[in-house]
């Protein structure tokens, strides 16, 4: 196990070596979620005050309640504040919106789901890891430790890993090779990956690097019967995709 | 057959498993509970996974194929390997059994962190009586005033801010002082006890100084309402710093990170209850305690009640049923 990864062992045998989130990824999760709770925060302050004072006023009015004030201008909003990331990471397994945008999750040692106990007390601890501004406790201990924790994940057990959201469309594309096909499976593979990407690929620079994979499958032979147009590349790609053999 | 039309028709074969595994794991990702044929479905694909993994690590190195499986194995391993959620049941199990077994485990720490205050405040009283212009590190110019004036910072008080305000501003500062107690220990437990020794002082040193003027009775029927249980559980709160602290110098795990670890997660739930009788305690110094139309006595009432509340709430007894333990079950039915 090195520095970057963890090993989660798997009941099966198989294990896991899972990429651990350094302290950029964190420091951009965090900027992210810290912009959403004060906007979210604010956001409702405002709208508080407009119900219950009729205007933008740090404290009520003469004749409103002090009660009303508290319960739902102050309360809300420091409990939207304090409460963002503990909340979202329980009902979000392990992330937020700011580290669902950075591709990365909380996970216990061994790979799990962190419970409401192990969350709970790893927020507590930002109280340490903040200090004494701009959570640099927090952000020296990430660059110190052997798994880029923090002193709340030491508390709760847990780690922040980079998350590869793989979804059911991860397989999409997956076994449309022909079975019959002679094709290495690396290179139908490239050619699948390429085409998912050809929207967003520059024309001359999908162009290169489609006639590049072409030519490798098809040897330097077929390089002189290579397609042209950019349509007739793609058509050759998702052949070489199915596995037949594309020039 | 070569061997990628091999690899290739097994590709073929297995991707519509994956699809369909893809789709169950992300469903019970959004389930909290799972019936026990979904169970026992999911753990027989942990292991095809796991041997389709393997083999694709083998036949397909670095290939969306086997990245997706090594994504996919992962996520059902999360899944697998979720603490089951307890719900109400559990909350009250905890609240019963377990918050004061941890109390009892505690109540060493806590009597030598009460006997800590007790001492820092004894300290802070003698250093104002005999250095009466000490007081001036402690307390503030406003607060220094109002006292020389013949009255307590806290008079009229809920004219200024609002009783509601005044609460959700204590209960949060001393909730963040008493996690903030906690926290500390990690400093070997020395952040803990200059944390509670200060509080203990700065408490005999205003008390010093309101007497020196005649005002230790008013500042009293203020504090007594609320006082009792908040300076307990910034004692208890101590007394979790203390245990962190121990944690570290004596390990009780392998490593001193492990039994950190095991040693936080052990009296959170304790922590959990004391932030709990805090905001009770916020409320009584935001509604009672400023409030001059409360005689002396009903404060004490108020303040007694809470007080033994909070030892009901910490032994067990709030939340005793007529039910047996399982532990007592057991032992009844060997």
């Amino acid at each position: 196990m090195d520095r970057e990864h963890v090993s989660i062992r798997g009941a099966t045998g198989v294990d896991l070596e899972v990429p651990i989130a350094g302290p950029g990824s964190r420091s951009y999760a965090f900027v992210i979620d810290w912009h959403i709770r004060v906007l979210v925060a604010l956001a409702w302050l405002a709208a508080a005050m407009l119900i219950v004072n009729g205007g933008l006023a740090w404290r009520p009015v003469s004749g409103k309640s002090g009660a009303a004030w508290a319960f739902l201008v102050v309360l809300p909003a420091i409990a939207i504040y304090v409460l963002y990331h503990p909340v979202l990471e329980i009902f979000m397994r392990g992330q937020t919106p700011g580290k669902r945008m950075a591709g990365v999750r909380i996970v216990t040692r061994d790979g799990g789901i962190p419970g409401m106990g192990a969350i709970l007390i790893r927020n507590v601890f930002r109280l340490i890891d903040s200090l004494p501004a701009f959570y640099v406790v927090g952000l020296v201990t990430t660059f110190i430790s052997a798994q880029r924790l923090r002193i709340g994940d030491m508390a709760a057990g847990t780690l922040l890993v980079t998350d590869e959201h793989p979804t059911a469309k991860i397989f999409d594309g997956v076994g449309a090779v022909d079975a019959h096909a002679d094709a290495d499976l690396i290179t139908t593979d490239l050619a699948a990956q390429i085409l998912e990407r050809w929207p967003t690929l520059a024309v001359e620079k999908r162009a290169t690097i489609a006639r590049s994979l072409l030519t490798r499958s098809g040897g330097a032979d077929g390089a002189d019967r290579l397609p042209r147009s950019d349509e007739e590349l793609k058509a050759a790609l998702m052949s070489l995709a199915r596995g037949s053999n594309a020039t | 057959m070569t061997g990628s039309r091999a690899t290739n028709a097994w590709i073929n074969s297995r991707a519509p498993a994956w699809r369909t595994l893809a789709e169950t794991i992300a469903r019970l990702q959004r389930q909290t509970t799972a019936s026990l044929d979904e169970a026992m479905a999911v753990v027989d694909a942990y292991g095809n996974l796991a041997r389709d993994l393997a083999g694709a690590r083998r036949l397909a190195p670095g290939t969306r194929v086997a990245l997706g499986l090594e994504a996919l194995y992962m996520q059902l391993h999360a899944v697998l390997h979720r603490s089951p959620r307890g719900g109400l049941s559990a909350a009250i199990a905890l609240l019963r059994d377990e918050v004061p077994a941890i109390t009892r485990e505690l109540a060493p720490r806590i009597l030598w962190m009460v006997g800590l205050m007790a001492a820092s405040a004894g300290a802070g009283w003698w250093l104002i009586t005999t250095f009466p212009a000490l007081i001036s590190l402690i307390a503030s110019e406003e607060m220094i005033e109002h006292v020389e004036t013949g009255s307590l910072w806290t008079d009229g008080i809920i004219n200024i801010t609002p009783s509601a305000v005044l609460s959700v501003h204590i209960l949060s500062n001393n909730i963040v002082v008493s996690l903030f107690a906690v926290c500390a220990g990690l400093l070997f437990g020395l952040g803990t006890f200059y944390l509670i020794g200060l509080n203990g002082l700065m408490l005999g040193a205003l008390f010093a100084f309101v007497n020196q003027h005649g005002l230790a009775l008013k500042l009293f029927s203020f504090i007594i309402a609320h006082g009792l249980v908040e300076l307990s559980v910034i004692c208890i709160a101590g007394a979790i710093g203390m245990a962190v602290g121990d944690s570290l110098v004596r390990p009780t795990h392998a490593t001193r990170r492990e039994s950190f670890q095991h040693c936080v997660m052990r009296v959170a739930p304790l922590l959990a209850v004391c932030a709990i009788l805090l905001i009770g305690s916020g409320f009584i110094e935001g509604f009672v305690s400023p409030d001059p139309t409360f005689p002396l006595l009903s404060r004490v009432t108020i303040g007694v009640s809470y007080w033994v509340l909070m030892f009901l709430a910490l032994g067990g007894w709030a939340f005793k049923a007529d039910v047996a333990t399982p532990a007592a079950q057991a032992s009844l039915h060997p």
